[in-house]
């Protein structure tokens, strides 16, 4: 083939925030006529490396060349006029206002200063027709559209304003799947028209069917650019989390924890029937019985938090049901998940877990204040015994009760999170991440403890990114995949890449 | 063939013509409510004062309140993009401050018109930069150039000034013939002008059409290259600009300068808009709506007038339960639509 000049060059492009390196390094090329997926992980760096080409973020360094001309965006509107249009997730018109305004605003054709009104409506009409979606109504407002329609009309925008490359940011993530075989067509018709589409998506699945060659991008680095034929599944995912499959399997011959009994006759603690929230998962069925602990494997962004969610009753569930012990139907809130013993170490530990102003006794007394009621003050005595004794079966240092936790080690501010939750004594307890950024010696310990609170009857809900830990600590293991449960393995010598292959297989 | 190209457009059910017409319909709701309460209200009047069904009746709403309407344009701009602008009442006071001051030092009429209207567009362009680059709410912005004008407006004079200048006091007394021995004041022909151009601007434009996108979703606005900042800065110059205009309005009706006129007129203005049917989280509403809304405010107070035994103050108790209503109506119609 001879050389053909990509519509998009981006070399060594390099952002940073405060205290991160958001991009390092990066090139990115994309062509014409192609659909081009940009794969990685949450916080791998696609969202920064597409608002570095839509002139949301200014690069630090590198260079942005489209169709060969050195550019420099530093507002959306200049990259759009260099011809990239981008529809965002959240899509990002104006529900006040007209389909057909919404095409052309800011593009209205003009007549003597005024808005040609019959000129809007016209060239609408065939923008949408060329598009094959002329069923959609010029006239009719945005916001009494679907979310699915609302973005194919922002990609008729970007085909009215004849734009050479089309971004599309996590476009299927609320669409079901007739929405997505429809938006689908749309893509490769313009994909054929010659417009270079640039997909980001978390649905490995989606990504083979539309995409022609992706790009891997890992903590901010580039891993590499491939063509998607070329490309397995399971070296995808081993490319975007960043272990080879032999160091994967080695890692996998640590010692397995000795298995609870399985609670075969038992009553579940926990039993979930096609759980799932409209946008976020679906069809979670999974029981957890007492005295076993249950992990979540799964890509970053295949659902795992938002599944621990539900469990908890931070996000509602609008479809199935979930019994806590034989009884009720849905969990409502936070509260009522607390009411049943249900417990929720977060991922996010500085951000919904601790408070870091407070001191360790504080931030250890504050779930149990809570369950208690704020009028009934626990003595500071009792206080005292409590904190020394979580002090000491954790190890938590310093072991001093009245640090300030934001001065704590990042392994011992999750000790204390999870101290905190312990002393309301959960009979479930979900561990979102428990183990992340913290070094190798906490994180034994808080393997440990997970074995030993599900020997002494507690049941355990384990999620981690590492596949190894998840295989580690685990009774059961449920598949995540595209944001529904797949699979579920009893751990019985199941290795990590026997979880890749069914996370790399098709649905199931 | 591939099986998607055998698919069947999904998901967008045609609307029907009688549907569409009704979500059409469901747009203009707020405002026809209004259109139809301020014919309700004039009904009752004419019911119980013989006297009160009369085009000069209804005339005098306009005539008596060619200020707030002007008023009332620039708050719809400001409304539509989610803002709000308290300085309005305060501007109006300061312009007929200056005005009645330098005609009676004797300057010129045209003079101190061009001043009074650089000094509203100025204040209203210096407060719309500050909410912009400082990304200041709009709310603390305008009180401040509220404190500021009415401030200034004590700093000229405590007193009540006098306006006798000739131009001033012709306008004041001059009358426009209509057929069937009707008139208004020229201001009135000021005003509707305003609207009109305003209603061109909103509706034809392109700078009108981003008002209303900035008031829809400004993150969409600014993501869709639209001139957001820019246009954020001129509404409230606008606004300024519109008060000033008013100010001079005012004077030519009250024919002088006091400190303390205007007091509380800004909320009336925001009173108007929203009982015409602008909402206030921005992006619906139109200019027109908010000329009913005035002439609403306008038919209370010929009410209690008419009436005779009433306190005005019950003017503003009817106002304030009547803007309970429309905001209630608002939020039902949010909720129908979402």
């Amino acid at each position: 083939m001879n050389e053909i000049v990509p519509v998009v060059e981006m070399t060594d492009i390099a952002i940073g925030f405060p205290g991160v390196k958001a991009l390092d390094g990066v090139d990115f090329r994309l062509f014409q006529g192609e659909v081009h997926a940009l794969m990685g992980e949450n916080g791998a760096g696609k969202s920064t490396l597409i608002k570095a080409l839509t002139g949301v973020y200014t690069i630090d360094s590198g260079t942005v060349t489209v169709l060969g001309e050195p550019k420099r965006f530093s507002t959306p509107g200049e990259s759009q006029a260099a011809g990239i249009s981008t529809v965002y997730q959240e899509v990002n018109l104006c529900p006040n206002l007209t389909v057909e305004e919404n095409v052309l605003l800011g593009r209205e054709p003009r007549r003597r200063g005024s808005i040609d009104w019959k000129g809007v409506r016209s060239r609408t009409r065939e923008v949408l027709a060329e598009l094959q979606l002329d069923h959609i109504d010029p006239g009719s407002l945005l916001s009494t559209h679907s979310i699915a329609v609302q973005q194919l009309i922002a990609i008729a925008r970007s085909v009215e304003i004849n734009a050479k490359v089309l971004i599309l940011d996590e476009p299927t993530s609320s669409l079901d799947a007739d929405e997505v075989s429809q938006l689908f067509r749309v893509i490769r018709d313009l994909r054929d028209r010659g417009v270079a589409i640039l997909f980001v998506s978390h649905f490995l699945e989606q990504v083979y069917e539309i995409s022609d060659r992706m790009t891997v991008l890992r903590n901010g680095k580039l891993v590499g650019e491939y063509l998607t034929r070329d490309l397995s599944r399971m070296s995808l995912i081993s490319k975007m989390i960043g272990k080879d499959l032999e160091a994967l399997a080695e890692l996998d011959q640590a010692p397995a924890r000795t298995r609870a009994s399985n609670g075969a006759g038992l009553t579940p603690f926990v039993e979930a029937r096609g759980l799932g929230r409209k946008g976020s998962v679906s069809n979670v069925d999974l029981s957890i019985y007492p005295g076993e602990v249950v992990g979540l494997a799964g890509l970053l962004g295949a659902g795992r938090t938002e599944i621990a969610r539900l469990f908890f009753g931070a996000d509602k569930a609008d479809e199935g049901t979930i019994k806590v012990k034989g009884t009720g139907q849905k969990i409502r809130s936070p509260r009522a998940a607390i009411d049943k013993r249900i417990g929720f170490c977060s991922e996010d530990r500085k951000e919904e877990g601790l408070i870091g102003d407070l001191t360790l006794r504080d931030n250890l007394v504050l779930a149990m204040q809570a369950s208690k009621g704020w009028a009934r003050r626990i003595p500071r005595r009792v206080q005292d015994e409590l904190v020394a004794e979580y002090i000491e079966a954790l190890d938590i240092r310093p072991a001093n009760p009245d640090a300030l936790i934001r001065n704590l080690s990042g392994g011992n501010q999750q000790k204390v999170l999870l101290a905190r939750w312990l002393v309301t004594h959960p009979e479930l307890l979900i561990l979102d991440e428990p183990t992340r950024g913290i070094d190798i010696g906490a994180k034994t310990q808080i393997q440990k403890l997970v074995n030993k609170l599900a020997a002494d009857g507690m049941s355990i809900l384990f999620i981690s990114s590492e596949l190894e830990e998840v295989l580690r600590v685990s009774d059961r293991v449920a598949v995540i995949k595209d944001r529904a449960m797949v699979a579920e393995i009893n751990n019985d010598g199941v290795s990590v890449e026997d979880v890749m292959t069914v996370i790399a297989g098709g649905a199931q | 063939m591939s099986p998607l190209s055998t698919l069947t457009p999904l998901t967008v059910k045609k609307p029907s013509p009688a549907r569409s017409r009704l979500r059409g319909g469901a747009r203009y709701a707020p405002t026809l409510a209004t259109v139809g309460l301020f014919i309700a209200m004039f009904a009752v009047g004419a019911g119980m004062y013989p006297s009160f069904l009369s085009g000069q009746v209804f005339l005098n709403l306009f005539i008596d309140n060619t200020f707030l309407i002007v008023l009332a344009v620039g708050m719809t701009f400001v409304i539509l993009t989610g803002g709000i602008d308290l300085s309005v009442g305060a501007v109006v006071a300061l312009s007929m401050m200056v005005s009645a001051t330098l005609l009676q030092q004797g300057w010129n009429a045209g003079a101190v018109i061009v001043l009074v209207l650089l000094i509203g567009g100025g204040l209203g362009l210096l407060m719309g930069l500050i909410i912009q680059y400082f990304d200041i709410q709009p709310f603390i912005v305008t009180l401040a150039g509220m404190f500021l004008a009415r401030g200034l407006c004590y700093v000229i004079s405590l007193d009540s000034i006098p306006v006798t200048e000739g131009f001033f006091t012709g306008m004041a007394q001059a009358q426009i013939p209509l057929p069937g021995d009707l008139f208004v004041s020229p201001g009135v022909l000021l005003a509707l002008g305003i609207v009109a151009a305003a209603f061109f601007v909103l509706h034809h434009t392109r700078f009108g059409r981003t008002v209303y996108a900035i008031g829809g979703n400004e993150h969409s606005a600014m993501l869709m290259g639209l001139p957001v900042k820019a246009t954020k800065v001129l509404v409230y110059a606008l606004s300024g600009l519109c008060s000033a205009i008013a100010g001079i309005l005012f004077s030519f009706y009250s024919l002088s300068g006091y400190s303390l006129a205007a007091q509380g007129m800004e909320l009336d203005a925001i009173a108007a808009v929203v009982i015409g049917g602008t909402l206030l989280t921005g992006g619906t509403g139109y200019v027109l709506g908010s000329v009913v809304g005035v002439l609403v405010l306008g038919i209370v107070q010929t009410f209690i007038a008419y009436d005779g035994t009433l306190s005005s103050w019950w003017t503003k108790i009817v106002i304030g339960g009547l803007l309970l209503v429309f905001i209630l109506l608002q939020r039902l119609f949010a909720r129908k639509a979402g």
